[in-house]
């Protein structure tokens, strides 16, 4: 058994689509703003980049470089919180994206793992996350998000 | 991996367990799941295995381990499939009062 000082979560989801139009989800600001709650991902998307991701009013709520970029297999994001200082005093994470054509469909795997036990950011995001994805798969598979806005607080949502 | 591979392995009392266990703390070994139950490894190995299948489970190789986690992305989907944006708020509140009520046993 390992007792490594982390913490980390994956979610995988399938969806119906071809990696090219996942991909294009994942890193269009306009598609993101749809299934993402309103927010996006704000940067060039070059490896090396910086990003930040913002509010629907622009504030930031996140920031980070992209490491890796590896059209359409894989993404790969170092991942700081912002706007919450107790997460933010964790530091960065780091955020796997990675896609594989499975039949007619594309399984999405999203690994967030960061290098401490009990991580209260891991905790935050793997909230979000699941509805996230929930609304990219809906958007993809039929035209239409499932929930529509920033509803509740942002630490609901969590990212 | 539909929804009929979700409920069904939901619909098993050791299955939950297992996805309790690691809601708990994610990212086990097999072995390490296996702790302290008195089920087989072959069962758990089983078990995991419809989980993984329903896509309930999910895992990454860690060195010559593989590290379960529970994948709660499916049973979003089905919730959100019948909760409405605007009844979630009201349950979390009422599941929330449920468990203050209750001890906060769950």
């Amino acid at each position: 058994m390992s007792k490594s000082a982390k913490s980390s979560f994956v979610y995988a989801t399938y969806i119906r689509t071809t990696p090219e139009r996942l991909w294009s989800a994942l890193t269009d600001a306009e598609q993101m703003k749809e299934y993402w709650l309103g927010m996006h991902l704000k940067t060039n998307w070059k490896a090396g980049a910086e990003w930040q991701m913002l509010f629907p009013d622009g504030r930031v709520a996140d920031t980070g470089e992209i490491l890796e970029l590896d059209p359409p297999r894989r993404i790969v994001l170092r991942w700081r919180n912002e706007f919450r200082p107790e997460l933010k005093a964790e530091g960065f994470a780091l955020c796997t994206m990675d896609l594989e054509a499975v039949g007619a469909a594309v399984k999405l795997t999203i690994t967030h793992t960061i290098e401490r036990a009990d991580s209260k950011f891991i905790e935050a995001v793997s909230v979000g996350w699941p509805k996230v994805l929930s609304n990219l798969k809906s958007m993809l598979e039929t035209g239409q998000v499932v929930l529509t806005g920033l509803h509740e607080a942002h630490d609901e949502v969590g990212v | 991996m539909g929804d009929d591979a979700v409920f069904k392995a939901l619909a098993d009392a050791s299955r939950r367990l297992l996805l309790d266990r690691l809601h708990r703390k994610n990212g086990q070994t097999l072995g390490g799941l296996c702790d302290g139950l008195s089920m087989t490894r072959q069962a758990v190995a089983k078990h995991l295995a419809v989980l993984r299948k329903a896509n309930l489970v999910s895992w990454k190789r860690q060195g010559r381990e593989r590290l379960h986690f529970i994948n709660p992305v499916p049973i979003n989907e089905i919730a959100e499939r019948w909760i409405s944006k605007f009844e979630y708020p009201r349950l979390r509140a009422l599941s929330k009062l449920k468990k203050t009520l209750e001890g906060n046993k769950s």
